[in-house]
Formats: C-alpha cells, structure tokens, sequence
C-alpha cells in the first residue's frame, strides 16, 4: 500500500485554517489567510490527485481514508471553488462590512466556519467510512447553518432555521439507513468497524441481504437527498441560498449537493450489488425527474434573484440524479461531467449575482437594471454564466446534458419528453429574466463597485475548455468512475 | 444472566422508551417534556449496558456512559438554563388535538411493526424485537417536529428522534462502532450548542419562540 503524504495536508489545511481564523479574529488580513488557506488546500488536492493519476485508487491511513477517481475529481473540485470563493469573498464581504451588515465578530466567525465547512466536504468525500461520512455531512450541515443566518434578519433567521430543522430530520434518516446497511453488513464482513468500509463493502456487495438493503436504500435516500435539494424535499434550499452571504449561496450550491449526491451515488452502487435489480435507479430517476420539472416551473414565478438561481441548482440535481438513475456508461459520464460543469458554472453566477445585487442594493431582480453598461465585467460574466448554465454549445454544460439526452433517448425513451420539457422551460425561464436585467440604461440607484474578476472569468474559462475539449485525464477518470459504479 | 432474561428486560425497557415517546407528544408544560428527555435517555442507557453486559461488546459500556452524561444531564440541563434565561419554563404550549395526534401515533406504531418484520426474521439476535420500537420512537420524534409550533419543542423532538436512531443501533447491530458513536455524540452537542444560539437569535428577533411566527419566506405568486 502507497503512502500518500498529501492527504493528511489536504484535510489539515482547511482545519488548521479554521482555527487560526478564529483566533486571529477579524484582523485585517484575515481575508488573505482565509485564500492562502483555500489555496494551500488547493495545492495539496492537485498533488493528491496527481498520485491518483499515476498510480490509480489507494486507501491510506489504515484503511481510514480512500481515494479513487470518482472522489478525487470531486474533492479537486471542492478545494478549487472554494479557493476562488474565498478570492471573491474578499472584496464582498469587505463592501458588506462597509454596509454595516455584518461587525467584527460575526466576519471572524464567517471565516473560521468557511474554513472548517470545506474540512468537513473534503473529510465526507475521502473517508472509507460509511459512517464518519454522515457525521462528515452533518458537520458540513451544522457549520454552515449559522452562516446562513449571519446577517440576522428576521428572514434570515427563519431560513437558518429551516435549514437546520430539515436538514437535521433528513440526515438522521440516513443515519437509521447507515445503521440497517451495518446490519446487513456484519453479518458478511464479522463486527466492528471494518463492515462500514466502502472498499469492503463494495467487495461483498452481492452477499448483503437484498431486503435490508432495499429498505435502507430508502431511508439514504430521503437522508441524503433531502441534503441534495430533490423535490419534494427541497424546502429549505432556496430559503438557505437566498438568505446567507453569497459566497456561502456558492458553495452551497457549487459544493455541498454535489457532496451529498456523491454519498447517495456510493450507496446506489453497493445496493444494486445486492439486489441485482433497477430498484434504487428507478426511484433516482422518479425523484430526478420531479425535481427537473418541479423547479424549471418554480423558476418561472421567481423575483428574487438568488432564490431564482438556487431552483436552477435544483434543477440541475435533478438532472444528474436523473442520469446516475439510468446508469449505462453514458448517462453516468454524463452526469459526473454535469456535476463538475454545474459546480463552476453556477458558482461564477453565483460571483457575478453577489455584485449585481450589492450595486443595486437589493436583490430584487425588477430593480437590477443594465448591468453591460454599469460594469461591464459583471455585465457579461453573469450573461455567459447564464448562457453556459442553461445548456448553449460550446459551454461544458451542453456537453453533459447532451450525453444524458441522448442516453434517455436509448435507454428510457418515456421519460425523455419530460426531460426535454423541463430543459426547455428551464432555458425560456432564465434568459428571459436576465436579457432586462443586462440590457438597458444604468438605473440612477446603482452604484459602481469594483468587482472581484479573477474567479469568474477562471470559471467561466473552465467551462469553456472543457466544453470545447474534455482533458484525458478527466475522461480518464470518469470512465474509471463509470466503471466502479457500474 | 441469561439469555431469556435479557430479551425480556430488554422488551421491557423498550416498552418504557415507547411509552415515553407518546407521554411527550401530549406533554403540554417545557418543564416536564425535559424531564421526559431524560428519561427516555435513563432508559437508553440502562437498555444499553444490559446488552453490553449480555453480548459481551464492552464498547457499549462507553455508548452507555456517553448516553447517560450527554443525554440525562448534559443536554436536559442546557435545556433548563435555556428556558429559565429566556423565561419560558412556566410557559404551556398550545396543542391542538392532542387525540389525533395520538391516534396518528399509534398508526406508526403499527406501520414500524410491518416495516421492520422481514428484518426480525432474518435477525438472530435477543434485542431483535425492539427495532420496530425504535423505527417508531424516530417517526414518533418527527410527528411530534410536524405537530409543535415551538423551538425548544422542535428541538427536543429532534432529541428524541436522535435516541430512537441510537436505541435502532444497540437493538439491530448491538451497537455502532465505537468512532461512529463518538462522531455521532460530537454532532449532537455541536447541534445544542448551534440551537442554544439559535433560540436567543429567534427570541430577541420575533420575540417570541413561537415559529408560527416565521412565515415571511414563502413563494412569491
């Protein structure tokens, strides 16, 4: 068994990092430490993931930790954006101390559980443990919960609530489903903590009990589904988005469905193993395809513009459940390609959202008016963002849901209108909010700002390469993925 | 002690958390759903060792003793303070439709009973017959979450629903292991500390604990 020397580092960063930041307190170089930390952590992932490249999956530290490529890419993933969010909150939150929306202590919190929020992501995507992920997930849960609620308004508040109510009654139902899994497993693997290991219990996955698997499956689903945001579990989403800081709406949205889902997925696999049937896909795909259309609809009625975006991430969960239902090589490449497009491209959204409503001063999207003329950057960086999340060629998006398309079509054709539906409505829903909001005159109540670019335009490059050219390295690893989670 | 004495003590103590869990669905006073609490933590913790004991797993003597300082005194004491400093501990809840509510319950029962029987039959183990008592504390935990309008009422139902997942834990597998239980014990005081907060934030904004009263974010028409 290989040592692996950056994964300690990759998980100690961000921990250490919380630490410090709230001891330091809110000094004026907090900010700073806050992006060396994100980008330290960055650092060590891509050294992480240069390892996984060379020398394929391994576990480490005793069997405590497991990478392959499935979670790598991921956990990448969540070190970048949260190194670019972390870059962009800089320049926000310091406007919105200027503001007066948030004090002293409230911005030494924020760093300290930003920090120790992208430790638990990082712990729940590399951990062998089935159980250590849930407590990872509810950690993740947990710390931002106050975050949300960070500028104590009354519906900033009432949103932190729900978010810690819902979120707190779907997880321990992944928790009495992580306990039935348990039961199954000891009776193959013996007692202790070893039957909670995904390397072992992907090994035996075809000797577990089909019953209890079945009937765990359901309980993971609804734990760890109501955390991905599918309907009808979704309630607190859009309250939690729309209410907290914008960088948090980002990583939320960027990072923690697509944690959750990667559980949901793990669990998805070793079930099928057991009960050799579509069971588990089957009831993927029906929540899927209720939240694809669900939101596309609710995105329709929307005025609030963070509350607008979040149903979209909905939407696009929805998407790539759908797709991780169906299974078959091409739907699951599909949709580990979607999470990573819909991570970047809804997080640069999310940045260039978090300006427009600070120049405006609301987030109403009737009074955001004019965007390309009052600053250009933010102007167009949120219009290619938008573009490139409502599935236009030659944006990465396209490319994923394409995929998913086309394997609906041969394998599921029933349900391939209905995808197509929510597609449609979802894309006229969006681009006719934003073209007014874009085009037109600078309104008298904006006020010039200037924005924090580098993470958009990162982002948005991103999308772009990989639309227009999918890295080997990167199809490498997601058909390594596909085939593990076949 | 045996093995048939055990499985009846063990039905018993079942019984009890059972019972508890329906005292505090139409427990009205702040005072006394705490006691309940820890009650039903007592329960858990007694039910705990006496499996410990009889399967000869000495990691669920540690569970047993987490159990009773974090859920017989721990949490019921931060609750206490909680609603003394927020001067709400004489305070009696509006319920309404207490009978229903019970009635609802019972239907629970009934379908944790018919959820968990393939489950039973495959099981060899003497606390096997309380999974069904466990599943039902969890969905007796959430009904009581739906049917309260208050935070500290909430929150000690999410409590609850806590201790049935781990009563379903000691009677399905004899137990988590070991750093799961610990992990899942740092969570929930984590969780208390988070809601500690929270009441004093939704207190001094709504004045009040009553979450009727947060209504203000629903969908726009």
């Amino acid at each position: 068994m290989p040592g692996a020397p950056l994964l300690l580092p990759l998980l100690l960063i961000p921990l250490g990092a919380a630490v410090v930041l709230g001891l330091i307190g809110d000094r004026k170089y907090a900010a700073e430490i806050n992006i060396f930390g994100s980008a330290a952590t960055f650092a060590a992932g891509l050294g992480l993931a240069l390892q996984v490249y060379e020398q394929g999956s391994f576990m480490a530290g005793g069997k405590f930790f497991f990478v392959d490529a499935f979670n790598i890419y991921l956990a990448v993933l969540t070190a970048f954006v949260s190194m670019t969010t972390a870059i962009f909150s800089r320049r926000y939150m310091r406007l919105e101390r200027e503001h007066g929306r948030v004090g002293s202590i409230r911005m030494r919190f924020y760093h300290a559980m930003f920090q120790l929020f992208i430790f638990a992501m990082l712990l729940c995507l590399l951990t062998n443990n089935v159980g250590i992920l849930w407590i990872a997930m509810e950690l993740a849960t947990l710390s931002t919960v106050l975050l949300v609620s960070l500028y104590r308004t009354p519906t900033a508040i009432e949103a932190a609530w729900k978010y810690f109510i819902l979120c707190g009654v779907g997880i321990a139902q992944a928790l009495f489903g992580t306990v039935l899994l348990y039961f199954a497993a000891e009776k193959v693997l013996g007692e202790g903590g070893d039957a909670l290991l995904w390397t072992n219990l992907s090994r035996v996955s075809g000797q577990l009990e089909p019953t209890v698997l079945s009937l765990a499956f359901v309980f993971l689903m609804v734990g760890y589904g109501t955390k991905v945001g599918l309907v009808p579990l979704h309630n607190w989403l859009p309250d939690a988005h729309s209410e907290g800081p914008t960088p948090i709406s980002a990583v939320l949205s960027g990072l923690l469905l697509n944690v959750a889902l990667y559980a949901l997925v793990r669990c998805k696999a070793l079930v099928d193993g057991a009960t050799q049937t579509h069971h588990a896909g089957n009831i993927m795909m029906g929540f899927g395809l209720l939240s694809i259309l669900v939101a596309a609809y609710s995105l329709l009625r929307q005025k609030d513009i963070k509350r607008m975006f979040s149903y979209s991430s909905i939407e696009h969960m929805g998407i790539a459940t759908f797709a991780f239902g169906l299974g078959g090589p091409i739907a699951t490449f599909g949709a580990l390609l979607h999470m990573l497009m819909h991570s970047l491209a809804k997080s640069s959204i999310f940045f260039t959202v978090g300006h427009a409503s600070q120049m405006h001063g609301t987030q109403e999207m009737a009074r955001i008016r004019g965007l390309f003329k009052g600053n250009p950057l933010v102007g167009w960086g949120f219009m290619l963002g938008v573009m490139a999340i409502v599935g236009l060629p030659p944006f990465g998006v396209f490319t994923s849901e394409f995929l998913i398309l086309t394997a609906t079509i041969k394998d599921a054709p029933a349900t391939a209108p209905f995808l197509l539906l929510g597609l449609a409505v979802a894309f006229a829903a969006l681009l006719r909010r934003v073209q007014p909001m874009v085009c037109g005159e600078v309104p008298s109540w904006q006020q010039p700002l200037r924005a924090a670019h580098v993470p958009v335009i990162l982002h948005l490059v991103l999308v772009l390469v990989v639309g227009l050219y999918l890295p080997t390295f990167l199809s490498d690893w997601f058909q390594t993925a596909v085939g593990m989670l076949k | 002690m045996n093995l048939e004495l055990a499985a009846r003590i063990n039905s018993f103590l079942a019984a009890l958390v059972l019972l508890t869990a329906f005292a505090m669905l139409a427990q009205r006073r702040m005072n006394g759903l705490i006691h309940l609490f820890a009650w039903q933590g007592l329960l858990l913790s007694i039910n705990t060792a006496i499996v410990g004991y009889v399967a000869a797993r000495h990691h669920l003597y540690i569970s047993s003793v987490l159990t009773l300082g974090l859920k017989v005194v721990l949490l019921p004491y931060i609750l206490q303070v909680l609603i003394r400093r927020l001067k709400i501990h004489k305070e009696i809840e509006v319920v309404v439709n207490i009978p229903m509510t019970m009635m609802i319950g019972i239907g629970l029962v009934v379908f944790s009973y018919h959820l968990t029987a393939p489950i039973m039959q495959l099981s060899t183990m003497v606390t096997r017959s309380t999974l069904a008592v466990a599943l039902a504390t969890v969905l007796l935990g959430l009904l009581m979450m739906i049917t309260r309008r208050h935070a500290v009422t909430q929150i000690i139902g999410f409590l609850a629903l806590e201790n049935g997942l781990f009563f379903a834990a000691t009677s399905a597998t004899y137990g988590m292991p070991l750093v799961v239980e610990l992990g899942v014990a740092l969570d929930v005081l984590i969780a208390a500390f988070i809601f500690g907060i929270f009441f004093f934030h939704i207190h001094a904004t709504f004045e009040s604990l009553d979450i009727e009263q947060m209504a203000r974010l629903k969908e726009g028409d």
